[in-house]
């Protein structure tokens, strides 16, 4: 197994071109990446498709400006977001309203497991939940199946151009581990993307972590960035 | 009653449904105060849409736990994982809520209606905040247990049929307000119990639906 590469955050940003599709790992912008999309936000590539939890935070835990990628959404880089709660960032309703953000609110279950089946390989998600809702209009949602007497809603799988993950230890392998509630939909969405980039809190010698600990396998990831520590 | 004691009331009522060792999702606002109210000797497994299986006390600035940027709850503020829980990633999260391995949920709504169908994710033309974990939780959860105020401002949240666009259809096993218990059966709602401060006239008033009066209706209270 081959070291990774390591790359600053600024060159991880560069890598990612205009109208890319980013799998941005995080929850409130815990488990992000949030020194790359700082960089991206400095870069100003634009008409990016987000695929992220939530929109993040437009401010952090200790009251700092802009937490995660809500500042892509402010800067106005972004043109589609999937996603399943944006409550805490006003700006993508606005932005909706204004007609330059295209949002596919889907259910949180159901963005896990559409990555997840972008990532292993499978054609569709059959989900239960959704069904006599909006999210049968969704872009996401290919019909509805009826199966031994229930009906479910077919999902399209989610894949992306990059991924990007917001991690807490990862070795020079790749092997990540996620600190606490960081863990959400990074592991799902470093399976589903061409590239992945993991950041990390700490960049640990291989063993650091054990075996039987590592929840992102380093053979997921491609390039390796040391972020800001919290 | 004032509001804090209308929701004191509701969450107390609410408590009197879990037994020990139960899991249990709350939504935010009421539902989060109904683990003030639990009964001796029941302790909960509190799930966390955010990856918390068995989720702890809220933990103050200052404590050894408190770690607000890697331990959250879905609302953004600090959590903790309680003793003998674990962490765990969306997907598998999920699956275990889908899958039927939660045994309650507790939420708000904007409309609930007699067929158990709930909307309480979107107000069209006013707020998009999205629906979040909320219809998972609905198809998913053994019981789904709405908990509210009866009215809004005076007007009905209960109705023959949802009128919002809908979180889940066919979910609602129970809806617990300040003055009365209504359980959602095939032939649509059951008053079970009632608040002595109110009568049968009163709950009739201030829902917009059809509902039966079970032949031993209880007091709330009891």
């Amino acid at each position: 197994m081959a070291k990774k590469p390591v790359l600053t955050a600024a060159e991880a940003a560069k890598m990612i071109p205009e109208g890319a599709t980013i799998l941005c790992g995080g929850f409130l912008a815990c488990g992000q990446a949030r020194t790359i999309v700082k960089e991206l936000v400095k870069l100003g590539t634009k008409n990016l498709t987000l695929v992220c939890n939530d929109m993040a935070r437009q401010t952090g835990p200790m009251g700092e400006e802009f937490f995660g990628v809500a500042e892509l959404i402010h800067n106005h880089q972004v043109k589609r977001i999937i996603a399943t709660h944006v409550g805490m960032t006003p700006e993508v309703g606005q932005q909706k309203n204004e007609g330059t953000l295209e949002v596919n609110l889907i259910p949180q279950g159901s963005l896990g497991e559409c990555v997840r089946a972008g990532g292993a390989g499978l054609g569709g998600v059959l989900t239960p939940v959704g069904v006599d809702t909006l999210i049968e209009e969704s872009p996401l949602c290919l019909g509805k199946q009826r199966i031994e007497g229930k009906d479910y809603l077919l999902m399209k799988p989610i894949r992306g151009d990059f991924a990007l993950l917001g991690t807490y230890k990862c070795d020079e392998y790749g092997n990540c581990w996620y600190k606490g509630t960081m863990r959400n939909f990074n592991v799902v969405m470093a399976t589903a993307a061409d590239v992945v980039i993991a950041e990390c809190e700490y960049l640990v010698p291989v063993g650091e972590i054990e075996p039987e600990n590592v929840h992102t396998y380093g053979m997921c990831v491609d390039y390796i960035v040391e972020g800001e520590r919290k | 009653m004032d509001k804090s004691e209308i929701k004191a009331f509701i969450a107390k009522r609410c408590a009197k449904e879990l037994k020990d060792g139960d899991v249990v999702n709350l939504g935010i606002g009421l539902p989060t105060l109904i683990p003030s109210y639990l009964p001796e000797g029941v302790e909960l497994i509190i799930h966390a849409e955010l990856g918390i299986v068995s989720a702890g006390a809220i933990p103050q600035p200052g404590d050894a736990n408190f770690d607000p940027y890697h331990v959250i709850d879905a609302g953004g503020g600090p959590a903790s994982v309680a003793y003998g829980g674990g962490f765990i990633d969306s997907a598998t999260n999920f699956c275990l809520i889908r899958g039927g391995h939660v045994d309650a949920c507790f939420l708000g709504a904007l409309e609930v209606d007699a067929q158990g169908n709930l909307a309480n994710w979107l107000i069209p033309g006013k707020r998009m905040p999205g629906m979040g974990g909320a219809m998972d939780l609905c198809v998913g959860a053994k019981n789904t247990i709405v908990c509210m105020e009866h009215t809004a401002k005076g007007n009905p949240k209960i109705f023959e049929k949802c009128r919002l666009p809908l979180t889940a259809s066919h979910c609602v096993n129970k809806i617990i307000t300040e003055m009365c218990v209504f359980e959602v059966d095939d032939e649509g709602l059951l008053m079970t119990e009632i608040n002595p401060e109110f009568t049968i006239d009163d709950v009739k008033a201030a829902t917009a639906a059809h509902f039966r009066v079970a032949v031993n209706l209880k007091s709330m209270l009891h």
